[in-house]
């Protein structure tokens, strides 16, 4: 095909170029245009998924899908560097590589609990785990009305009690009944945290009421760490270790 | 801009014709799926170290006791050692046997998804490329066993590494397109909601892999009633026009993707207006401007594979009922969009010629009723560039007529434009012809310019048209046609007054 010289010079350079080109010539349909026996109208047209001018697209598509495998570790621009520690003090663990770092901190150091030190795969679970173990008016008022979130981002339902929650996860959102990330607080096995914390450790139902200078205390500041601090003190556990810690 | 990500081609080890031959058994393959409406691909990740290191693990089938120990010794000693088991056990379930002899082992997906939730980070991320190879199975029943893992998956898309995410992505993608059965449960996990959280990640790989995986999406036949209406009403869709666009950063294979996405949302027609009204035909309308601009430098850069989506999107839009209003068109409805529309489809003549009927059939969309894009088409002389596309195939050939009847509806102005010219000798040409649709669709045209022109009908007459008309008399469907037509030549017929009144 061979089109006319300075074409593409009518494209203009950018985005923003505005509109060129000479006014639309008057238009004067005769009657008789596309009458019977002709049928001729101009028509815009959709065409389906399916439609077989797509045929020859699809299978280019599809071929791609197929045919690239896509490398993993391909980012051009990976430096390379010595063998180095993790620099959260008490992690032990040491990196060949910057991504594996990154790997490990995204995994282990981020979203991480300040009272118990656990780490959460999200901020989501970290804060209904902060709401439901370390907020002591948290319990009192699940007693009068439904305070328990639901576990999966996005969904705005909240129940009176974590069992009726995993029944939720279980029924509606079609969770494993042993989903790893839903840690009732009874299962927690005794621990030596926080003095002031251990009042609250106390089974719901049998606790006196937690003192509310405490109360106060815990709830002016924010119990997350800003992935970009690090404590001076203690590897951070994952969540499933109730490794004991003493107090920071 | 063209900075496509490049994933390498498989290598196999064949000569050029042996790959040629590959290549044409595969596309058999793949058009007689899409054929039967079965066409469905999966992606594959892999390291870059696993191609070169040619494991006795990929060649042959492990038994099941050497499964059993490797996911023994993945649970036992220190992370170094539960790390190398797994590495094992992943180059092993490349071999379908394996595969399926890994799934029938009790415990072997619940031993995947303890490591894969463990503090270990490298101990989940190979957990993770375990799942990854299982996801990618073709047999259904290994792709489904992964099932239990598919809520973790979409746990870490909130929070973790981009090489994580990506991975819990690909497998996701990989398995939302297996079954109804596992959309049935990915869809309630909330799949929908990760994924409008996740597409704020300004990795572009990460954002390439969910691409993928909502494009996967997109594609069931359920689709249009259970996945599109809450994808529509997320943050997903604003995000995905802004990433339409192929920025220096992310490169063009994150767009790709998401051309793909929206290409089946259009398709479903459940909401067009609503992305009109977003601004969905201005940016494709810019960015194919942009791909023409890519496409003048005539290097083969991949850029098919972001007009061919592109292209579709732009076409079905444009053939709804408000896409024709002159504030939607302000941003792209000037020449600009058919000189993009022409420099495209030379190019493609070249390097896909599968996308020269899919840019016509825009051009038409585009021509339908703009007055102005007509004019354009007039005064930047491309209708001779548009006949030259004729010999092409029979779809071309409709196609190029039917948007030539399109400007010559338009009346006498425009039918000056196209009489006297090149197009009588193309005409003659296709009388020649004996597809009958063909052969219509320039009868319908030959009418038009007869009826705005006088003077074409008798230039006609001059070239022994009437002779090449006779030759379809006997064709049913044409018959009415050729006999009106001859009359208005022959000037008999009330058809065509003796004068035009003009203004």
């Amino acid at each position: 095909m061979q089109l006319p010289p300075g074409l593409l010079g009518r494209l203009g350079p950018g985005p923003a170029g505005s509109p060129s080109g000479s006014p639309p010539l008057p238009v004067l349909r005769h009657p008789a245009s596309g009458a019977a026996p002709f049928r001729f109208s101009p028509l815009a047209q959709s065409l389906p998924r399916r439609h077989p001018l797509f045929e020859d697209g699809d299978v280019q598509r599809h071929a791609y899908l197929q045919d690239v495998i896509t490398q993993v570790s391909q980012v051009p621009e990976r430096p390379r560097v010595a063998a180095f520690g993790c620099h959260v003090a008490g992690c032990q663990q040491e990196f060949a590589s910057l991504e594996a770092y990154e790997h490990h901190y995204r995994a282990l150091h981020t979203h991480v609990c300040s009272v118990c030190r656990r780490s959460f795969p999200s901020a989501h679970l970290l804060d209904v785990h902060i709401l439901e173990w370390h907020d002591s008016l948290f319990q009192l008022l699940a007693e009068r009305q439904s305070m328990h979130q639901c576990l999966v981002e996005g969904c705005p339902d909240k129940f009176r009690s974590s069992r009726e929650r995993k029944e939720h996860l279980v029924r509606a959102h079609r969770y494993p009944p042993d989903f790893r990330f839903d840690q009732p607080r009874k299962a927690r096995g005794p621990s030596r945290l926080a003095s002031g914390e251990e009042a609250m450790e106390v089974c719901p139902g049998e606790a006196p009421q937690p003192p509310l200078p405490q109360a106060s205390e815990l709830r002016t500041y924010s119990h997350r760490i800003p992935s970009t601090i690090c404590f001076g003190q203690g590897a951070t556990r994952g969540f499933k270790n109730a490794k004991k810690r003493s107090n920071q | 801009m063209w900075s496509h990500r490049s994933g390498r081609l498989r290598a196999h080890g064949y000569n050029l014709q042996e790959q040629r031959d590959r290549w044409r058994e595969r596309e058999a393959a793949l058009r007689k799926a899409r054929r039967e409406q079965h066409l469905v691909s999966k992606r594959l990740l892999r390291d870059s170290d696993l191609e070169e290191a040619r494991d006795e693990f990929q060649n042959k089938p492990l038994e099941e006791l050497e499964v059993l120990h490797l996911l023994r010794m993945s649970q036992r000693g220190t992370e170094k050692e539960k790390e190398k088991a797994l590495i094992s056990l992943r180059h092993s379930l490349q071999h379908p046997e394996t595969q399926q002899t890994f799934i029938r082992l009790e415990g072997s997906i619940r031993t995947l998804i303890g490591l894969l939730t463990s503090s270990w980070a490298s101990l989940q991320m190979e957990a993770a490329r375990c799942l990854h190879e299982l996801s990618h199975a073709d047999q259904p029943n290994v792709a489904e066993a992964c099932l239990p893992s598919t809520s973790y998956l979409l746990t870490y898309l909130s929070g973790h590494s981009a090489d994580f995410i990506e991975l819990c992505l690909y497998t996701l993608g990989n398995l939302a397109v297996e079954s109804e059965a596992v959309r049935r449960q990915l869809l309630p996990q909330g799949i929908i909601p990760a994924l409008a959280l996740c597409i704020q990640s300004p990795h572009a790989a990460v954002l390439e892999a969910l691409g993928y995986t909502l494009s996967q999406l997109l594609q069931a036949n359920e689709a249009p009633k259970e996945i599109i209406p809450s994808v529509l009403d997320s943050a997903i869709l604003p995000n995905m026009l802004r990433l339409l666009h192929p920025t220096p950063e992310l490169g063009a294979s994150v767009a790709v993707e998401f051309a793909w996405c929206l290409h089946y949302i259009i398709c479903s027609q459940v909401n067009n207006p609503l992305l009109i009204s977003r601004g969905a035909l201005s940016t494709l309308g810019l960015l194919l401007m942009d791909l023409a601009r890519a496409a003048s430098g005539s290097v083969d850069t991949g850029l098919d594979l972001l007009a061919c989506p592109v292209l579709r999107c732009f076409g079905n839009l444009l053939a709804e009922e408000g896409a024709a209003d002159a504030g939607v068109r302000a941003d792209f409805g000037d020449e600009r969009i058919i000189v993009a529309m022409f420099i495209l489809m030379e190019f493609f003549i070249q390097h896909q010629p599968s996308l020269v009927p899919e840019c016509l059939w825009v051009l038409n969309n585009l021509t339908v009723k703009d007055p102005g894009l007509c004019t354009a088409l007039l005064s930047l002389d491309l209708v001779a560039p548009l006949l030259q596309l004729l010999p092409i195939s029979r779809v071309v050939r409709i196609l190029v007529l039917t948007i030539l009847c399109n400007i010559a509806e338009k009346g006498p102005f425009y039918c000056q434009r196209l009489w006297p010219g090149p197009l009588l000798p193309h005409l003659l040409d296709i009388l020649t012809l004996s597809d009958s649709e063909v052969v219509g669709q320039s009868l319908e045209l030959l009418q038009l310019l007869f009826v705005h022109q006088p003077e074409a009908a008798q230039d006609f007459l001059q070239h022994s048209g009437l002779q090449a008309l006779e030759k379809h008399k006997e064709e049913i469907d044409l018959q009415e046609r050729i006999q009106a037509l001859q009359e208005v030549a022959l000037g008999g017929s009330s058809l065509v007054p003796n004068a035009l009144a003009l203004p």
